[in-house]
């Protein structure tokens, strides 16, 4: 063996972001403090957006393998690593001046954001459980300390610490189920793992049930890192307690990355037996579509809401792997991009509205903010129709596609409850416009005008343009994506039919 | 039975001891103690199955390092077994059905399917055989790619662990060593030339001070 | 020597036979081990006296000859106190602790070509992993003696050994990098020539961040902030007497032996001479290795009279911000130099 036959050019964005984040690591430690942190902001972006294109540059090349088949690099890791490098940037660009109210806007804080940007990506082209494993453990490190970065905050220590927690539980889960997947099949390489349990299957050589308990292994410990029902207990304090612009990172990139690990184990590994995991899903999907939408209803918090809302929409994405077709994760691709896409512009949205002392997460805190920012109003009013998957958006034509799949595979009533339990979400997304646009805004009573009216009210001084313009980028994409629509479905087909097994 | 099943159930029985120790036992500094303890019988099985250098490092590291820091700080924070332990009670009887349940179903499971017969013995090596020179080869060509991840793990923790923690207090002061082992006498002492006080000067000065 | 003991005993179960052998070869180790120990104990009395313009001891015996033998008697005699309230079973094990260790890496320890307890493949590694127990000895007895001094030695003495080891550790992957083998006897063969082929040129500032390491490791002047007589009284060990604080002392000087005898296999050819040539190759090779063991032990006296303690954030800056970088960065210039210059051929 000699180092050209391990082909690492293939793994060049990440290799390149990993260097690139040590070196901002180094930077970081020179120079005087103010300087240094948007020194390495600045440079932390540049290094994103590097990665993206490293990535971009030969997309529709062939498939190949690096490093004795441990990396797969197919148009679908591509395309989710751009999407995940592109995401990961504007949550850094939103949170920004928060992090700097904040005290957290530290070199620190951006370096694990670029090792956890490299475990996603890392995730995204393993073809072999132990780099699967470790690209998810370099991402759940970094997340857990990038949400109790806001040290000085109870909640945020309180939601690192059950974060940490839950995940260590689900990835001991995970390895147990992988050392069985490897005990039956004697193999970590998903691909041989794929042939090994097809032989088998056809053979009936293996019991069925022993096979099971791996897989239930493996997708109780998916549903706890993708947090759907009922392993999403962690959801709603992690999104809540973590600093907002923690919380806009963690709710972009980690869920494709989440979709990658999902696609690469289920369908990749496991698809000798579909009809040990359909079921399963089906199941996790449906309860999450129900409790998340279901009790978002009940929520007073903002950020507790939208991570409920995660919780349906992770859901929904399930339905279109569940359905157990190509067509169906083609769909699942599709909402999963659209998801990032919307879930980072309403937690954007929010990190435009807080201030020094003032985290804007209160529902209430919305009342009329139509009459107060404009711009801002009609940007949330696009996410929330968008996210209820009301027809002028591509929200709508998400949902409409995992729907489609799961009629195209003759679950007729999963698709059915799904559409209704859509329709329940919707009440919920409505009420935020109500509050927007149908709302008086606080009274100038003394009581609350010294907390809210005079910070927001002031305007929008605070934030740079910059971020604003990305934002209305983001979100505005929700409405400029529909002409071509039918394109970018074809490409999530396109990148699904050579996933490479 | 030969010596080395001998030694091989000796360290096991040692070792299952030990472990059980850890999780029963009151006081946290001797429930760290037995995980040295579990540790080093560990690396003894595993030179029973002659993988010399995991059990070396074994016991270099999570022996010679890992637990040195854990003892250290369990030392230092002097935690109350007894407050950890409130709910035990209180949660055993569910956590132990639980548990009893995982345990029956993946025995039932495992137990029809899994036996030492179906795994032939791997083929014994030569003397000669070197398995250090084996793992290194091993991690570093076919096993690179996750061996990297893993060391970037590492640094992701010690990042963490710094960031989280060390917090740069304004004004600081703080010794340059440097400049401490550089000092000279000329910095710190200056001898002034003074002429010697004649007595009587001397004694005006007393008079003076009464 | 083999067959004669063999013959010896060839009455007795051939089991028992390789079993009684070993012990013979153990006893033969540690018999003059103890010996060195005791004198090493005199030697450093009468070297740091003779460095400070006195004496020394001179009373028991002739010239003070009999003083460590003495010693030994008094610790003998002298009661085991055990504190109340410590844990008395932990009291007691920690000084074993520490010595097993300290005497079981000697068995690696290649006195002369094949002169060796056991010749193993990772000699290195276990010689690494047994020092780094040694730490246990003095955490559990600065635990068990229920006393403030005592604890405040030990944490001391872990955060110290911690950092140092890692220093250590690197500057050992030096030795293995230039060697290309962990097994120690391989490692002195790598060396024969002359002295020029010795690794302490190469590896200079390896062998100097071992050396400093090992100081640091064995708790000796200027790190010896574990027992600090000046601050915490004696660290650790205040509260041992009699035999128990005997063994932490015959640890801490094996100990110190054992450093000097690796510096000597690593860095200064083991059991080689010098030069291969007539005057030198007179000394059996045993005695070469025997004289640059002492030659370096004697450095550790050496320090003791003549450094000052560090301060304890000193002796954390120097081992994690100085002698680990330094480490780093040899081993990177040291791959480069093997793999990618023409003078890398000479260490191969």
């Amino acid at each position: 063996m000699n180092f050209a036959s391990l082909n690492a050019a293939a793994a060049r964005a990440e290799i390149f972001l990993a260097v690139a984040a040590c070196a901002i690591l180094l930077l970081g430690v020179y120079g005087d403090q103010a300087r240094r942190a948007a020194r390495c902001y600045g440079l932390s972006l540049v290094a994103l957006v590097i990665a993206a294109l490293l990535n971009g540059l030969d997309f529709s090349a062939a498939n190949g393998s690096a490093f004795n088949h441990m990396f797969i690099a197919d148009p679908m890791a591509k395309l989710l690593k751009i999407a995940i490098c592109v995401l990961s940037a504007a949550a850094f660009v939103y949170g920004r001046q928060y992090n700097r109210h904040r005290g957290i806007f530290e070199s620190e804080y951006y370096v694990l954001g670029l090792f956890a940007v490299t475990g996603m990506l890392v995730m995204a082209s393993a073809n072999h459980l132990l780099t699967l494993y470790l690209g998810l453990e370099l991402m759940s490190l970094c997340l857990y300390a990038m949400i109790a970065y806001y040290r000085d905050d109870r909640l945020a220590t309180e939601a690192a610490m059950k974060y940490f927690v839950l995940g260590a539980l689900a990835s001991s889960m995970l390895l147990y189920g992988m050392s069985l997947l490897y005990g039956f099949t004697g193999s970590l390489q998903l691909s041989v793992i794929s042939s090994v349990l097809t032989a088998d299957a056809a053979t009936a050589a293996q019991p069925q049930a022993a096979i099971a308990l791996a897989v239930v292994f493996i997708v109780v410990a998916l549903a706890f890192k993708l947090g759907v029902a009922p392993f999403h207990m962690w959801v709603p304090d992690v999104y809540h307690g973590a600093p907002t612009s923690t919380t806009a990172f963690l709710s972009a990139a980690p869920k494709i990355a989440a979709f990658a690990i999902t696609m690469r184990l289920i369908v990749g590994g496991l698809n000798a037996l579909p009809d040990i995991w359909q079921q399963m899903l089906i199941l996790l999907a449906l309860l999450s579509v129900a409790i998340g939408n279901i009790i978002a209803i009940a929520q007073r918090n903002l950020k507790r809401m939208l991570a409920y809302s995660t919780v349906a929409h992770m859901g929904f994405f399930l339905f279109g792997i569940a359905s157990g077709n190509a067509p169906g994760y083609s769909a699942a691709l599709f909402y999963v991009l659209i998801y990032a896409l919307m879930g980072l512009g309403a937690f954007g949205v929010i990190l435009m509205l807080a201030r020094p002392e003032y985290e804007a997460d209160q529902l209430a805190d919305l009342k009329g903010l139509s009459k107060r920012n404009p711009w801002l109003a009609f940007l949330l009013l696009l996410l929330m129709l968008s996210m209820a998957g009301l027809p002028p958006t591509v929200g709508f034509f998400a949902k409409l596609a995992v729907i489609h799949a799961l009629v195209q595979s003759g679950l007729l009533w999963v698709a059915v409850l799904a559409v209704l339990l859509a329709v329940i979400g919707a009440f919920y997304y409505l009420r935020v416009i109500k509050l927007v646009y149908f709302d008086q805004p606080p009274s100038a009573d003394p009581a609350t005008a010294a907390q809210t009216t005079t910070t927001i009210t002031e305007g929008d001084i605070a934030v740079s343009p910059a971020a604003i313009l990305l934002l209305s980028c983001n979100v505005l994409a929700i409405i400029a994506l529909l002409p071509w629509i039918h394109y970018l479905i074809a490409i999530c087909n396109e990148v699904i039919r050579r996933f490479a097994v | 039975m030969t010596f080395l099943q001998f030694a091989f159930y000796f360290f096991a029985s040692v070792l299952v001891f030990a472990a059980a120790m850890v999780v029963t036992i009151r006081n946290p500094v001797k429930s760290a103690l037995f995980l040295v303890l579990a540790f080093f019988s560990a690396a003894c099985v595993w030179i029973t199955l002659q993988a010399e250098f995991l059990a070396i490092v074994l016991v270099l590291v999570y022996v010679g390092a890992v637990m040195v820091l854990f003892l250290f700080v369990v030392m230092m924070l002097d935690i109350n077994i007894a407050e950890l332990r409130a709910g035990f009670t209180r949660y055993l009887p569910v956590g132990g059905v639980v548990a009893v349940l995982l345990v029956v179903e993946i025995v039932f499971v495992l137990a029809r399917t899994f036996s030492p017969q179906q795994f032939a013995n791997p083929p014994s090596h030569a003397a000669d055989y070197s398995n250090t020179r084996e793992l290194g080869e091993l991690l570093y060509t076919t096993y690179v790619y996750p061996f990297e991840i893993a060391a970037f793990i590492l640094l992701v923790a010690i990042i963490a662990a710094i960031a989280l923690t060390m917090r740069a207090r304004a004004p600081r002061k703080r010794i340059d060593p440097v400049r401490q082992v550089q000092t000279r006498r000329e910095d710190r002492l200056r001898i002034v030339k003074m002429k010697s006080a004649s007595r009587t000067a001397h004694r005006d000065q007393q008079d003076d001070a009464s | 020597m083999r067959e004669y003991f063999f013959w010896l005993t060839a009455w007795l179960p051939h089991n028992l036979q390789v079993t009684m052998w070993v012990l013979t070869k153990i006893v033969a180790i540690l018999a003059p081990l103890m010996l060195c120990v005791a004198y090493f104990t005199f030697a450093e009395r009468k070297l740091i006296g003779y460095m400070q313009i006195r004496v020394g001891p001179n009373r028991v015996g002739p010239r003070g000859w009999l003083q460590p033998i003495a010693d030994a008697l008094k610790l003998m005699m002298k009661e085991i106190i055990i504190p109340s309230r410590a844990n008395r079973f932990l009291f007691l094990t920690a000084p074993l602790l520490s010595l097993g260790p300290a005497l079981a890496a000697w068995a690696v320890i290649p006195f002369s070509d094949g002169l060796v307890l056991a010749d193993i493949d990772a000699g290195l590694l276990y010689i690494l992993a047994l020092t780094s127990m040694g730490v246990y000895g003095v955490l559990v007895a600065g635990w068990a003696s229920n006393s403030k001094y005592a604890f405040l030695g030990a944490m001391r003495c872990a955060a110290q050994i911690v950092a140092y080891e890692i220093a250590m550790g690197f500057a050992l992957v030096g030795v293995l990098m230039v060697a290309g083998s962990l097994n120690l006897r391989d490692i002195v063969l790598g060396q024969s020539g002359s002295m020029l082929h010795w690794y302490w040129l190469p590896l200079l500032p390896l062998l100097v961040v071992y050396f400093i390491a090992g100081v640091a490791e064995t708790n000796r002047a200027p790190f010896d902030v574990a027992e600090g007589e000046s601050e915490i009284v004696a660290g650790f060990h205040v509260e041992y007497s009699g035999m128990a604080f005997a063994v932490f002392f015959l640890a801490e000087y094996a100990n110190m032996i054992l450093i000097a005898a690796l510096t000597v296999l690593m860095f200064f050819g083991g059991w080689l001479p010098p030069l291969e040539v007539a005057p030198f190759t007179w000394l059996p090779p045993l005695m070469w290795f025997g004289v640059k063991t002492s030659l370096v032990a004697f450095l550790f006296l050496w320090f003791r009279a003549t450094f000052p303690r560090y301060r304890y954030d000193q002796i954390m800056r120097l081992g994690w911000k100085v002698l680990i970088p330094i480490t780093l960065l040899w081993i990177v210039v040291l791959g480069m130099v093997k793999f990618y210059t023409p003078i890398g051929v000479w260490f191969a």
